[in-house]
């Protein structure tokens, strides 16, 4: 039994093996510290809610609607720029629902003018002309908003506090603000749960999910589930966007940096929440472990003009995972049938 | 009335398999290749060499390389401009160390090398498909950005990291100017579209329509799946590579890291969209799209007199790339070339309604 269970995931286990050696290889090096590490893990971590909230809105499209949403990162930028600017004229508690708005009137927008006029083509059509979406989306937001770096102030002290000094040499610095960000992140999740366990709309969600000509058999509006589907997408995107935004500024590169949700969805599976979240925290950690502590390695050993690795270390690991373990950690298995 | 092929009467195999079958489709050919190379030379601005035809040929290569993969064999791939990189640079550390080569020789070369990387990258595509494969592709994209940024071997250990090339050598003709260029560029088109043409309508064309058509059922009847997804990524890589080696040492002449990165990859894919995917001719109407429409949008508001800015203009343009390619995948999912047969379709009527 055991035996067999070894045998059939034998390469996934393979890489979890190689995983967890990259995460305890740092040690080998006797200069570094544990306080160090930490703050890297934590560093790695904090980065990986970003990405997790971002695949979060990925895996809710394609869950509902089996639309693989390219335009999730510039959704991201949209809703940056919209709180950003909007916080100017007015304070951020009204400048946030009023985003919120316009995200809605955007989802109900890309229902109408994009998604129903392509239902029932094959999904690369979809995801082509989502990345037609995200071209417009950058255009537009920053035709709208306009195209500088923005910031957004939440309120929340910026200098790094340290913490457990007395277990670590030196302590470890974090950021109050990458707290409260993880907090959120957290509540938000935990919101989206409640959300589609608990509630009628959640369940018809879920029922789409599963099967659309059998939800809209027993009256299901898929129009308006799809419009609500996105709709919740974006709201991910504006929490995405603020928490992004207050971190390191409202700026184009937000809907580039948005494009590592595709490693993380493909890691966790792509329909799944749960591997949203996992895939974001280990594609985070990974990428910041192997910039920090694999980068100068491979910078010395090749002469390399700086190290970098971390844009295509996702992407990388990603590509691994698709040859071992197609559907991901927790995404159904794929059977094709003639 | 005058585009019909009445009594145009096939009585031999070679005429059953010629390319364009119709008399009149052949005088338009022969009118058109006429017309480019001994007409445009004489009459064009350098200008419009240098900003339009020139990188118009370039892409419609590199657009033909992407269509085969997306449009003929059904794998998406949002990462040949990686393909591009590996193709330039291939030939640029090929005339830097061996500078006897031939450059058409570099760009075989550059193009076979770029075939390697190619099928590398489309291993994953045995396992998965569809959106799988186009995030496997970005970890191509990325991953080449890196590499050709920070190995310093592959820019010669240039400090800014960006490379310069001499112009182009072949058998004592330097082609230097804009006019030598377009010609070059031009024959080369030509030599790889009917090669192109001449691969679609073949066995292995077939093959990679059955896989995209449907997989499965190709297996069924005795395709190898390995084969023709592997040739569709190396024949792509291939067009791709030379094409990249084309872009910078005809077009750019010298050009920094990420000169190949993700925009690229993405108006590739638009080209092919728009213009047609499945489409030889589509990759001709994309490219010469997506390379006149900035510059019309950059002088069209000035002429009305409305001056836009720059950085308007950019904005202007992401918006109308966005929404053409929504438009385009609603109204015709074929794109231009789509069009040109409606086109050609009614001139065999016209002027009559039946």
């Amino acid at each position: 039994m055991m035996k067999n269970v070894i045998k059939k995931n034998g390469p996934v286990l393979t890489l979890g093996v190689v995983l967890l050696a990259g995460l305890v290889a740092p040690f080998a090096d006797r200069s570094t510290t544990a306080g160090f590490y930490v703050e890297v893990l934590l560093g790695g971590l904090m980065a990986g809610v970003l990405y997790s909230l971002v695949a979060l809105g990925f895996a809710l499209i394609f869950k509902a609607s089996g639309v693989f949403n390219f335009a999730q990162g510039a959704m991201v930028l949209f809703a940056a720029l919209a709180v950003a600017r909007l916080a100017e004229q007015m304070p951020l508690w009204a400048a946030i629902p009023l985003a919120m708005v316009i995200m809605v009137a955007l989802a109900w927008l890309i229902e109408r003018l994009v998604l129903r006029p392509l239902v029932n083509q094959e999904a690369v059509a979809l995801l082509m002309a989502t990345l037609g979406v995200s071209y417009f989306l950058d255009g537009f937001g920053q035709t709208v908003w306009g195209s500088d770096i923005y910031s957004i102030e939440l309120g929340i002290p910026k200098e790094p506090v340290m913490i457990l000094e007395s277990l670590f040499q030196g302590g470890i610095l974090v950021n109050k603000e990458d707290f409260v960000a993880a907090i959120v992140a957290a509540a938000l999740m935990v919101a989206l749960a409640l959300f589609f366990q608990k509630t009628v709309t959640g369940r018809a969600l879920r029922a789409v999910a599963d099967d659309h000509q059998a939800a809209q058999s027993i009256g299901i509006p898929l129009n308006r589930i799809w419009v609500i589907v996105w709709s919740v997408a974006g709201f991910v995107a504006l929490v995405a966007g603020v928490i992004w935004g207050s971190k390191l500024g409202v700026q184009f590169s937000i809907s580039q940096v948005a494009l590592k949700a595709l490693p993380v969805v493909i890691l966790g599976g792509f329909t799944s929440v749960t591997g949203a979240i996992v895939g974001g925290l280990i594609i985070g950690v990974g990428e910041k472990m192997a910039e920090v502590f694999l980068g100068p390695v491979l910078v010395k050993a090749f002469d390399l003009a700086g190290g970098g690795i971390e844009n295509w270390f996702a992407y990388m690991l990603a590509l691994l995972f698709l040859l071992v373990r197609p559907e991901g950690l927790f995404g159904e298995k794929h059977i094709d049938r003639v | 009335m005058f585009y019909r092929e009445n009594g145009q009467f096939k009585s031999n195999y070679a005429s059953d398999q010629q390319m364009l079958p119709i008399l009149q489709d052949r005088a338009f050919m022969l009118g058109l290749l006429t017309f480019a190379f001994a007409v445009v030379p004489f009459v064009v601005s350098d200008y419009v060499f240098l900003s339009l035809l020139i990188p118009f040929l370039i892409l419609t290569l590199a657009a033909i390389g992407l269509n085969l993969l997306v449009g003929y064999c059904g794998q998406i791939s949002i990462g040949h401009a990686a393909f591009m990189a590996v193709g330039a640079y291939s030939a640029y550390n090929l005339v830097l160390r061996i500078p006897q080569l031939n450059f058409l020789v570099v760009l075989v070369l550059a193009g076979l090398i770029a075939a390697a990387v190619g099928m590398l990258f489309g291993i994953p595509s045995l396992r998965i498909k569809g959106l799988y494969l186009a995030v496997a592709t970005l970890a191509a994209q990325f991953f080449m950005d890196w590499l050709f940024a920070r190995v310093k071997w592959f820019t010669n250990y240039a400090h800014s990291g960006s490379v310069q090339t001499a112009p182009i050598d072949l058998f004592g003709w330097i082609v230097d100017t804009p006019v030598e260029k377009y010609l070059f560029l031009l024959g080369l088109l030509i030599v790889f579209t009917l090669i192109a043409k001449n691969l679609v309508r073949s066995h292995i064309g077939r093959e990679w329509m059955a896989m995209r058509d449907m997989d499965v059922a190709a297996e069924v009847i005795g395709i190898r799946p390995v084969y023709a997804k592997l040739t569709a990524f190396a024949v792509s890589s291939f067009y791709c590579g030379v094409a990249g080696a084309l872009w910078g040492f005809v077009h750019l002449g010298a050009w920094e890291p990420l000169a190949f990165g993700l925009t690229v990859s993405l108006n590739l894919l638009f080209m092919i969209i728009i213009g047609g995917m499945g489409s030889l001719l589509g990759s001709y109407f994309g490219a010469a799209f997506i390379v006149v429409l900035p510059i019309l949008l950059n002088q069209v508001p000035g002429l009305l007199g409305v001056p836009i800015s720059t950085a308007m203009a950019s904005h202007l343009e992401f918006m109308i790339f966005g929404a053409l390619i929504v438009f385009f995948l609603i109204v015709e999912p074929h794109g231009l070339a789509r069009l040109w047969a409606i086109g050609k379709e009614k001139l065999r009527l016209w002027p009559f309604p039946h």
